[in-house]
């Protein structure tokens, strides 16, 4: 064989590595993660606040999700379109108000100690208007939990007999749902992840497979930005 | 190519080359020993934040001491071999057809067996005075005497919480231990395997489900430290850590009523029995399996 | 026997593939990975319950890659010669033995191709693994998580461990005991050469199932796969599952064709006592493989009913216990490590008498520690578990067990430094890369002398220091003697040469980048750094971006010698010289490359091949009229 045509297969081997190590890096880059939601941030006298909106839902539904029957959390964006990120930028010391519409039937806490809320203003949350001190864990049907900030809450889910359960996400208001509201202040900058610690992910043992394990389904990151 | 035979060498040649190793192998261990052992030992973590830290140290240095000669050892060999007896440039020579010499074994291994040996030994006796900080599983055989404050670590996925009987059963996700105590942690899992690594006291204990694993630590003057989770449980096993706190006694006291009154309001539902959903103070744990939506 | 190709009038090329090889292989291989996931689909998707709430059948993902792997094994032609025989055909060894270059891509029974095919199939996944370590490191750059999500990083560190270790067990047996076993003992062939073929393909269908594991979510478990984080994981566990056990299955036949061999094949005059010592080392090897394999695919296999079946091994809430899996894993994983390193050991023993021109020092005592080190790794493997809450009664004995095994092992560097005293020592690249093992495994073997001490232990179990122990053991140890059994051998097996120039730039920013990127993660571990976690304390950084430039600048010393081996072997191709090192050894003797059939007349052993000094005679004479030998 030539050495021309020895080089040009060289060349050629050598490429197509390139090529096929290319795809494989940018592919891993995106596995299993969440694109980011930049929260909009707005300014009340001078200090930074911002709202939260977010929903639980008991299966995505194939819009959403390549698995459709899979728990996770939305966020609703600035259109008031539902969309699954579980990576959001918020402001450092700011204030955030957080809304979570649970549609997800109750299935109780791993360890009931969770059900207490803890690390948001006054240690307490409002579930359907009343402020609550401790959700009987039985009656947990998610949580929201940010263990680098202290932030640990537990969402009440909706009763089994409930009249219209949502199905499929996005979920309308019209559904059966519970409705908690709380408030925290963020810090310093950083990146604090935060999870669910109710084991909703049916069919894996323990329930901590699946959804549970993925970013953009039950965990997220809080990207706190200077 | 076969080399040529080469004369027999004079076995003066041979003494004279291990008299000259044996003599800088000496003077560097004698002087590299002692200021490894006084001035790195000491530098080793974790550090001397708890009796066991303080145990860890003082073996590493010891250890430290013991290799120290045989790195000495290996390095004067090496780099007296590899540039006494470099090939002579030109055409390949054969070196003297030396295959054995007894002495030299029955040296080697008296010597490796001793090193070993000892090892063993001054570990194992540092092991069972007070089991050293590592989790000895649910029957310790290395308990120090006297009294011992008890905290259960529970690990799950992904965070750690820990529960204080002494307290009525309160559970917190603070680790505040007082200081000058000896405390028997009692780590368990309720899902996967964690492992609890509090660093600068020196305590590692792998939490498994099912499982009680006692590890044993005093602590001595009040500190921080991190507590990290050194056994890959999941998604977040990076992310499993907090710091904990050694406090003085009036600190703990203050900190104690403070828990107590955030648990106040989830303690009804936790003295409930498993199968009503609570979690009453218990060695281990096994939530109901059922704990999953359907 | 003639060496030539057979001659015959010239196929056309559109006809060249037709036929049992690579190509029908993998064409068999995808249909079978087809007829699996829907057959599992068809059976049971509908009656396991979890699966409609998982999205996820199991079943079909294991009974898809089986029949991947069965259908590449058959489209290569592993069953050609059983249906053979089935039909009344007679008793043959030898398949594709001399059809030219295509005989290296598919099934060849010619041992000495398949030490090539090894060498080339472990090479590339060597460098997939070696790309997964840099990805590792790139994310490592920072405290936090930032280049790849959490999930994938923790399958990149288990791809690249899995690998590596599924991969590297048959790093040296598999090229250098499938070419030098039968030769180094006088024989023309292994002892089940179709099995010896059967080993490499398996290896490489593994190869295949574990690097598509990411089409599957990955795994999170590292390569230990501890259950029960093994049970909740994604279908990607179950390509690992699969990779370990073609693995395991690979390993059991590879050691027990080397045994066979050994045992059966040496040719006359060969006592234990003339034996290579690398024949030894493969010996001692192939043993520790033969027992601990199987360990590892019972645990596979349990693993995989408690993924599928629902069973509950390793679920402590329904009776089970996680010790169970790390006990029966590290019975074999230790024994595994044993594996990698025995044959590093055997390697420089091997080289060390021709660079230094002297017989092996202490021959005996050699062969008493490689033995060692294989007898006592079955008492050790407790110590990785000692934090882990074993009944503390058990720990002082483990202590002393994993010490006590640093004494065989000492005996391998005793015998080493003793060759080289008073030798006349040539520093050729494949004694550069053996002295090089010295210092390394040194490191490694002192900072596992740490590790082996319980309260030593307490604080660097499952952190970095615990991870650059092994690293400096395994690649320091295995991976540099693979380089230099490389650089020793491949003039032989190819008969062309190797750039020395560029070899040597190869081995010194090898060293030099290897210890820049380990010796500081030994820090890093005692400082506190937990391993398989992308996040540490910001006062880690600077230590943190030095490993990780060290790594980069490690990746490029390999690309230099894939420079080397590419331009040096299809460009510059300088013919080598019989015997380049001017060994005794009898591999060294016959021409490069070595011909189909070995040796025209069996040889007769009189002595061992290590009488540097000792006189011009060779150690192995052909008597006049000896008859030419059988198969």
């Amino acid at each position: 064989m030539r050495v021309g045509v020895k080089l040009l297969l060289v060349a050629v081997a050598v490429m197509a590595a390139g090529v096929v190590i290319g795809f494989y890096v940018s592919n891993l880059t995106t596995l299993a993660g969440s694109p980011t939601y930049s929260v909009p941030v707005h300014n009340v006298d001078g200090h930074k606040v911002v709202n939260l909106e977010l929903q639980t839902v008991a299966a995505v539904g194939p819009k959403l999700s390549p698995n459709p029957d899979w728990v996770s959390y939305l966020i609703k964006d600035q259109s008031g379109q539902w969309k699954r990120e579980t990576v959001w930028d918020l402001p450092a010391h700011a204030t955030v108000h957080v809304t979570i519409y649970n549609f997800d039937g109750a299935s109780g806490l791993r360890n009931p100690y969770l059900a207490r809320p803890q690390g948001m203003v006054g240690n307490r949350i409002m579930v359907d208007g009343k402020p609550t001190d401790a959700i009987d864990p039985n009656d947990a049907s998610h949580t929201f939990a940010v263990p680098a900030l202290g932030l640990i809450l537990a969402i009440p889910g909706v009763a089994d007999d409930a009249k219209n359960p949502c199905g499929y996400a996005p979920c309308a208001m019209s559904n059966a749902h519970r409705t908690i509201k709380f408030t925290f202040h963020t810090t310093t900058p950083g990146h604090f992840r935060w999870q669910c610690f109710v084991p909703c992910a049916a069919g894996w043992v323990y329930g901590f497979g699946g959804p549970m394990q993925t970013i953009g389904y039950m965990d997220g990151f809080l990207n706190v930005k200077a | 190519m076969a080399g040529q035979p080469s004369a027999a060498s004079p076995p003066a040649e041979s003494t004279s080359h291990g008299l000259r190793v044996v003599l800088a192998w000496l003077i560097l261990s004698a002087v590299a020993t002692p200021l490894v052992a006084i001035y790195v030992g000491p530098l080793i973590p974790p550090g001397n934040a708890s009796t066991q830290a303080t145990e860890q140290v003082f073996d590493n240095t010891w250890m430290l001491a013991v290799i120290t000669p045989v790195i000495c050892f290996l390095v004067v060999f090496f780099a007296y071999a590899l540039l006494s007896f470099r090939a002579a440039p030109g055409g390949v020579v054969d070196g003297p057809p030396l295959r054995n010499d007894s002495r030299v074994q029955v040296l080697w291994m008296i010597a490796t067996g001793l090193i070993v040996l000892f090892l063993a030994g001054f570990g194992t006796y540092e092991l069972l005075q007070n089991g050293a900080g590592g989790g000895q599983g649910p029957d310790p055989i290395a308990v120090p005497s006297g009294q011992k404050f008890q905290v259960q670590v529970i690990g799950q996925q992904w965070q750690f919480t820990y529960r204080y009987p002494s307290l009525g059963g309160l559970e917190s996700n603070q680790l505040v231990l007082p200081a000058h105590t000896y405390i028997e942690l009692n780590v368990t899992s309720l899902d996967a395997v964690h492992s609890f690594w509090a660093y600068e006291l020196g305590v590692k204990a792998d939490a498994n489900p099912g499982v009680n694993n006692v590890a044993y630590v005093q602590t001595k003057d009040p500190t921080t430290f991190h507590v990290r989770c050194a056994e890959l449980c999941g998604l977040w096993h990076p992310y499993m850590f907090n710091n904990g706190r050694v406090v003085d006694t009036s600190q703990f006291q203050k900190w104690a009523t403070q828990q107590e009154h955030l648990y106040a309001s989830i303690k009804p539902f936790m003295d409930k029995s498993e199968s009503d959903g609570g979690a009453p103070y218990s060695k281990t744990y096994f939530p109901q399996p059922d704990r999953r939506a359907g | 026997m003639s060496e030539t190709a057979v001659a015959g009038p010239r196929t056309p090329w559109w006809r060249r593939p037709i036929g049992f090889n690579l190509l029908t292989g993998i064409v068999l291989g995808i249909a079978g990975w087809y007829v699996g996931w829907f057959g599992a689909h068809a059976i049971s998707a509908e009656s396991l319950e979890y699966f409609g709430d998982t999205d996820y059948n199991e079943l079909s993902v294991y009974l898809a890659y089986l029949g991947g792997v069965i259908g590449f094994l058959v489209g290569l032609g592993f069953l050609n010669y059983p249906i053979a025989r089935l039909r009344g055909y007679p008793p043959s060894l030898r398949e594709k033995e001399t059809h030219g270059w295509t005989r290296y891509f598919g099934l060849c029974t010619d041992h000495k191709v398949v030490g090539i095919q090894y060498l080339w199939g472990i090479g590339l996944f060597f460098f997939i693994g070696g790309l997964n370590a840099m990805l590792i490191r790139t994310e490592q750059l920072s405290p936090h998580s930032q280049s790849f999500p959490m999930g994938t990083y923790l399958t990149l560190v288990g791809m690249h461990g899995t690998m590596m270790m599924g991969m590297m067990t048959s790093g040296i047996l598999g090229p250098f005991a499938n070419y030098f076993v039968p030769i180094m003992i006088g024989a023309r062939r292994m002892a089940f050469p179709r099995i010896e073929a059967l080993t490499f393909w398996i290896l490489m269908a593994a190869g295949g199932v574990l690097t598509t594991t990411i089409f599957f979510g990955g795994f999170p478990t590292g390569w230990t796969g501890y259950a029960p984080l093994q049970t909740q994981a994604n279908p990607g566990m179950d390509n690992y599952i699969l990779f370990f056990a073609l693995v395991g299955v690979s390993m059991t036949l590879l050691g027990l064709n080397m045994i066979a061999t050994i045992l059966t094949m040496r040719a006359p005059g060969l006592t234990w006592t003339r034996l290579p010592i690398f024949v030894w080392g493969v010996l001692s090897t192939a043993v520790l493989m033969v027992l601990a394999a199987p360990v590892l695919i019972a645990v596979l296999a349990m693993g995989a009913l408690d993924r599928t079946a629902q069973t509950s091994f390793f679920n402590a809430a329904a009776g089970g216990s996680n010790y169970l899996y790390q006990n029966l894993f590290w019975v074999f994983g230790h024994p595994e490590v044993y594996i990698l390193a025995l044959p590093g050991f055997a390697i420089v023993l091997e080289l060390l008498p021709v660079f230094s021109r002297k017989p092996l020092w202490g021959y005996r005592l050699a062969v008493a520690g490689l033995l060692g080190v294989s007898l006592l790794s079955w008492f050790v493997w407790q110590h990785h578990l000692f934090v882990s809450g074993i009944n503390g009664d058990l720990r002082p004995f483990y202590m002393l067990s994993t010490e006590l095994i640093s004494i065989p092992t000492g005996f391998t560097f005793l015998c080493g430094m003793m060759t080289l005293w008073r030798g006349r020592i040539r520093y050729s690249v494949p004694m550069l890369f053996c002295l090089a093992w010295f210092f390394n495994f040194l490191i490694g073997g002192l900072s596992g002398v740490f590790l082996s001490d319980v309260p030593s232990d307490v604080t660097t179990h499952g952190s970095f220091f615990s991870m650059a122990h092994f690293h400096y053991t395994i690649m320091g140890g295995l991976v540099f003697t693979f380089f230099a059994a490389i650089y020793y051998w491949v003039p032989k097996m190819t008969g062309w040469e190797l750039h020395e120039g560029l070899a040597k730039i190869h081995f010194w920013t090898m060293f030099i980048f290897f210890n820049s990127t380990f010796a500081p993660l030994l820090a890093a571990g005692f400082l506190g750094q937990s391993r398989r976690a992308p996040v540490y304390t910001g006062n880690l950084k600077f230590l943190n971006d030095w490993v990780s430039i060290s790594a980069y600048l490690l990746g490029i010393s390999m690309l230099i010698f894939l420079f080397n081996l590419v331009w040096s072997l299809a460009f510059v191709k300088k013919p080598a010289e019989a015997n380049p090192w001017a060994s005794r050894s009898i591999e060294f003797q016959l021409p490069s490359p070595v011909p189909v059939h070995n040796f025209d007349r069996i040889p007769v052993f009189s002595s061992d091949p290590y009488g540097y000094g000792e006189g011009p005679a060779p150690s192995y004479v052909v008597p006049a009229g000896a008859p030419a030998g059988r198969d």
